[in-house]
């Protein structure tokens, strides 16, 4: 046998840590914010780098630490298990509004204690004008803001948090420690000369290193001493022993290299953890681990220093201290990244950079410890080749079939192309990893600004119905009436003229966030471990990295490939509808109520308004307002034609269903987006490269978006990533990939999204796993280039909407991550119920 | 001759695509109009007239049939090419009862293989020897139900005696580059432990089978008997439990062959 495939058993003390981290809801924790603001108010006035450099050594050497129970990797960002820390330099206005909200809100609620409110307050004074999303305001240009105001796009995430997306150099510490980096940086700051144009900057950059990498080693002896100190008590002495390990090995990494299996675990741990007290940044992800972790593991066990168990309890207690990490984001982001995920994506398997199989025993052991964490972190990821041993390939599926919506699957036979494509060179795209939910990159030479924004591809075909109006203002192209509009090709051009008009804003708005990061966050500690940072001599938010991309996402693809499909048909082709019928159609939502969920939430905001101008509420009156939204007031006659008009949309061809014509109007549609971003710059020196996937985006913003021509009613969800529009596909998985490979996945390089939720029958039993992975190959042949799956019934998902009690720990495939369906927003949990679920016959 | 091949004609009601528990692989059924037998619990009744008839399904009537070339059905297929590929999958000819129709069936097999398309059909194994004789070499897999032994039973539930069925299922395990025999479980007609028992000594007995599958009656088509105006006479049976299920299984392997429960 080439690999050890047997399952290794899970140690009794996972399941404890697991235990332990769900006892209380997660916390929002004030000490990182308290100490930041200290040390910045003793900074004012000197380099940026530095303050970064100098508030991240403060925080470290002081802010509590903890080792939980049980514990064998330790190092901890919060007192209590899976709660947060605040980073007000990115933005902090948000929070304040939501201190009595925060705790009970839908999506991702975050207790907060009162003291933690009034500290919060205090720390905030500081901040008002300090912020990256100040300063990223300031840059934006008037058009785009108005554009990212009336939802056509959002850069959200990085507007209001770190970066993050990115992968560093996890061999490298490994082998050097943070001594090596450091001993680097020395050198190539003795190397700089003081009669360089930029001497300075890069003096401050590589001193900023080497605090950062000190306050590293620092921060490790402090867990080793308290280690040290807890082993002194212990009155157990299994445990006693335990620690004083932890003690050993904390004293010696991540400041060294790692002498044994153990060591680079928990050096590992170290890297993972302080980027993400560094910034608030998510998609920090660990990457290729079972490459860069094998080298030690097969030396501890070729030297008989260690046995598979023992080696596999560690990897899962680096799987459970991965779900001990949280992010508190805005109430709206926290809806569109439900789940109160990280997205830190581990991905095994693949080909090296020699263009071999890379598999090991440590791809497998990677398998069996998402089996016995059942956790949704690590985001756990595959890579998949013609070459990939078929026995990876099953055990993979063994656990898709536990439903736990891991691991997600790449197609190392586009990917590697695609990025090529970009400008890696080929060593470097043999080794890619993923970043967050289906991102590739190189890791350790890459910023890869993977999740920029959402482009929401329906906004612009509304502005092709309203002339570039929304709500009674002017925001898009002042396209020609549809009226005046004789072929399909002229409709289509205004498309595409609203959409590069909108392109052009997003852009704008990517670009000045960039900026506003690269001025006021540029993050030393990260830098550190990205080349050509120190040679460079400057951060990654400043260019230092040798790749640099943009990564916005656009996605609505079924919709509109749909909607387009059935304007061109019913109104260019079959002439039954004009185009001013679809107009009026569409503005009367098909005379349809409104959505029940969105009519409450209108209520509330009418009601609101009312409220402040004086009028007296009563149950009376929100009843009438209620009342007034839901009503359509379309005549009888009116909705008849537009109950005709939806069925004869109904009976088209749809995305999804294998049909040529559609889908290659799909294929099309999408180069409206993918293409015309390819020729924008971002300041660091790289390109924009488009993604087409939602991550959960496409249910809130949704909400903002009217009815479509595809039957879509007004503020439902938007299709997910570039998967067949919920329930239209019809004729299978089959049908459905072969639909979605006909896009072409080489452009989108910042990633594609394919959700197929199947129902638990069509993978039971070896047969069942045998085809499933033949459908993976079968679609990775057809140049399709990631795949995801729910493997839950219906049933199931709806017992878990009646009784959350009984579900705490189902973790669904949301996006491209997995998350606890019980804490995921109602909308979302319907999203995911109404995917299309295919059985097998 | 190749053009030829593709203009054949034939009836056909569906076309199912990723079908993994009807032979080896993921597999595209093509779904043959006509059946000599009127088997009760049928889940497809609609497959049983040759003609084309009219179905109300969830409120709506739709037309039960259609008339294709063989081009037409093997543009469908083509479409999983891939998949069949990685899988050892192909095209299952099923109905109805594929050798109703003959000369349709064989260029549909005929084509498939030499495109190297893998073939299966699932039949009841109800014909002239003849047909099986020009058929089987284009043939891959057979999925032959074997429902019961006893002649007048099989006439009872079925429509007609099982006499032919037999002589057939020893012919075809002769030629067949594969057979599987398959028996549909029915509460009140063969889930007895000695009805099973003689299913599978008779398929022991054909010296070449090795796989027996018992497929447990269930009720998923029965709303078709109404769309169709007709009556469900078995609505009054209850489907077999797992337990039982497992029973019968084990009667299967005593044998001798390599029972399994479901397809």
């Amino acid at each position: 046998m080439k690999f050890r495939t047997e399952k290794i058993a899970k140690s009794d003390r996972i399941p404890k840590l697991v235990k332990a981290l769900f006892e209380k809801m997660p916390e929002i924790e004030p000490d990182r914010a308290v100490l930041l603001t200290e040390s910045y108010k003793s900074t004012e006035g000197e380099p940026i780098i530095t303050r970064r450099a100098k508030a991240f050594a403060h925080i470290l050497e002081n802010i509590p630490i903890t080792i939980r129970e049980n514990e064998l990797i330790v190092g901890s960002a919060t007192k209590a298990p899976r709660s947060c820390q605040v980073f007000p330099e990115y933005s902090y206005e948000w929070l304040e509004a939501e201190f009595d909200t925060v705790a009970s809100r839908s999506a991702d609620p975050f207790y907060i204690s009162e003291e933690t409110k009034s500290i919060l307050s205090e720390v905030y004074k500081y901040w008002k004008g300090k912020t990256t999303r100040e300063l990223a305001d300031s840059y934006m240009s008037h058009d785009a803001r108005t554009a990212f105001e009336h939802s056509v796009f959002t850069p959200g995430n990085y507007y209001y948090n770190g970066v993050g997306h990115v992968t560093v150099d996890y061999p490298k510490v490994l082998a050097v420690g943070y001594a090596g980096i450091i001993a680097e940086a020395q050198a190539r700051l003795d190397d700089i000369k003081q009669g360089d144009p930029d001497y300075g900057e890069k003096y401050h950059f590589l001193t900023a290193v080497i605090t950062s990498c000190k306050a590293a080693c620092d921060y490790a002896k402090r867990y080793s001493a308290l280690a040290a100190e807890m082993a002194g008590r212990e009155s157990d002495p299994e445990r006693s022993r335990e620690l004083r390990e932890i003690a050993r090995i904390c004293s010696r990494v991540p400041e060294s290299g790692a002498c044994s299996f153990y060591e680079a675990c928990q050096s590992f741990w170290f890297v993972q953890m302080l980027l993400q007290t560094e910034s608030s940044g998510h998609s920090i992800s660990p990457g290729r681990f079972d490459q860069y972790m094998y080298p030690y593991l097969k030396k501890d066990l070729d030297d008989g220093k260690i046995t598979y168990e023992k080696a596999q309890e560690l990897i899962d207690c680096i799987w459970v201290k991965l779900n001990d990490l949280n992010k508190c984001r805005d109430a709206e982001s926290a809806e569109g990244f439900a789940g109160y995920s990280l997205f830190q994506n581990l991905i095994a398997g693949g080909q090296d950079k020699y263009g071999r199989d890379a598999t090991n025993d440590l791809s497998f052991m990677c398998i069996t410890a998402t089996e016995h964490v059942f956790l949704p972190q690590p985001s756990f990821s595959v890579r998949v080749w013609n070459g990939s041993p078929h026995e990876f390939l099953l055990r993979a599926a063994e656990l898709t079939a536990t439903g736990i919506g891991l691991p997600a699957y790449y197609n190392d036979e586009v990917i590697i192309p695609a990025l090529q494509n970009r400008g890696l060179t080929l060593e470097d795209a043999r080794d890619y990893n993923i970043i967050g939910c289906v991102e590739p990159q190189k890791a350790a030479k890459t910023d890869g600004w993977h999740d920029a924004a959402f482009f929401n591809m329906l906004r612009p075909l509304e502005m092709v119905f309203s002339e570039g109006y929304d709500k009674g203002q002017l925001i898009g192209k002042r396209t020609a009436p549809v009226t005046k509009m004789s072929t399909f090709e002229e409709f289509l051009g205004a498309y595409r003229e609203q959409m590069n008009y909108f392109i052009e804003l997003l852009v704008n708005a990517d670009n000045a966030i960039d900026r506003a990061h690269a001025e006021r966050c540029p993050l030393p500690f990260q830098s550190s471990m990205v080349d050509d940072c120190i040679a460079r001599g400057k951060s990654v938010q400043q260019g230092g990295a040798v790749y640099n991309f943009t990564g916005p996402q656009g996605f609505g693809i079924a919709n509109i490939a749909d909607g387009l499909y059935a304007i061109k048909k019913l109104v260019f082709e079959e002439k039954k509808y004009t185009l001013d019928y679809f107009r009026k159609a569409l503005e009367d939502n098909f005379g349809k109520p409104t959505d029940e969920k969105m009519s409450e939430k209108l209520t509330a905001k009418v009601v609101k308004a009312l409220a402040e101008n004086g009028t007296e509420i009563t149950e009376e009156l929100v009843k009438a307002v209620y009342r007034e939204i839901r009503t359509n007031k379309c005549s009888e006659s009116e909705k008849a034609g537009y109950e005709k008009l939806l069925s004869d949309i109904e009976s088209l061809d749809k995305y999804g269903n294998d049909s040529e014509e559609v889908d290659t109007f799909a294929r099309e549609m999408a180069y409206t987006y993918t293409k015309p971003l390819e020729k924008y710059k971002n300041p660091r020196g790289g390109t924009f490269q488009a993604g087409l996937y939602p991550v959960s985006a496409n249910v809130p913003l949704g909400e903002h978006t009217g009815a479509t021509p595809d039957g879509r009613l007004a503020f439902t969800p938007i299709a997910d990533g570039v998967s067949p529009a919920a329930g239209r596909d019809k004729k299978g998985p089959t049908a459905a990939a072969n639909s979605v490979s006909a896009l072409d996945h080489f452009i989108a390089s910042n990633g594609t999204l394919f959700n197929m939720k199947f129902h638990p029958s069509a993978l039971r039993g070896r047969s069942g796993l045998e085809s499933f992975v033949a459908l993976i190959r079968g679609y990775f042949d057809r140049k399709g280039s990631h795949m995801q799956f729910n493997v839950v019934s219906r049933e199931t998902l709806r017992d878990a909407q009646k009784h959350p009690e009984n579900y705490r720990s189902l973790v669904v495939r949301v996006a491209g991550y997995s998350a606890l369906f019980t804490t995921l927003s109602k909308g979302l949990q319907e999203d995911i119920i109404n995917r299309t679920e295919q059985q097998s016959f | 001759m190749e053009e030829n091949i593709l203009s054949v004609q034939g009836r056909i009601f569906n076309i199912q695509r990723y079908s993994i528990h009807d032979g080896p692989g993921i597999r595209t059924i093509v779904f043959l109009k006509g059946c000599p037998l009127r088997c009760r619990w049928c889940c497809n009744p609609e497959s049983q007239k040759y003609e084309k008839e009219t179905m109300v399904t969830a409120g709506k009537a739709e037309t039960v049939g259609r008339d294709v070339t063989v081009g037409e059905v093997m543009e469908e297929v083509e479409k999983d090419r891939v998949y069949y590929l990685r899988s050892g999958g192909g095209m299952t000819l099923s109905g109805g009862e594929f050798t109703v129709q003959p000369e349709f069936s064989g260029s549909l097999l005929r084509e498939a293989r030499n495109r190297g398309i893998n073939t299966a059909v699932e039949t009841c194994g109800f014909t002239r020897k003849e047909v099986f004789e020009e058929l089987l070499p284009h043939i891959d897999t057979v999925l032959l139900d074997i429902k019961h032994i006893d002649g007048e039973k099989h006439r009872q539930f079925t429509g007609q005696d099982s006499t032919v069925i037999k002589e057939n299922a020893l012919f075809i395990a002769k030629k067949a580059k594969k057979l599987i025999v398959r028996t549909p479980v029915i509460p009140t007609f063969n889930d007895t432990l000695k009805e099973i028992r003689e299913i599978a000594e008779f398929a022991y007995s054909l010296g070449t089978v090795k796989e027996l599958h018992l497929l447990p009656y269930h009720r998923i088509g029965s709303d078709k008997y109404a769309g169709l105006g007709r009556e469900y006479t078995m609505k009054n049976i209850a489907v077999p439990d797992k337990l039982k299920m497992e029973e019968l299984l084990s009667v299967v392997n005593s044998t001798g062959l390599k029972g399994q429960i479901g397809g």
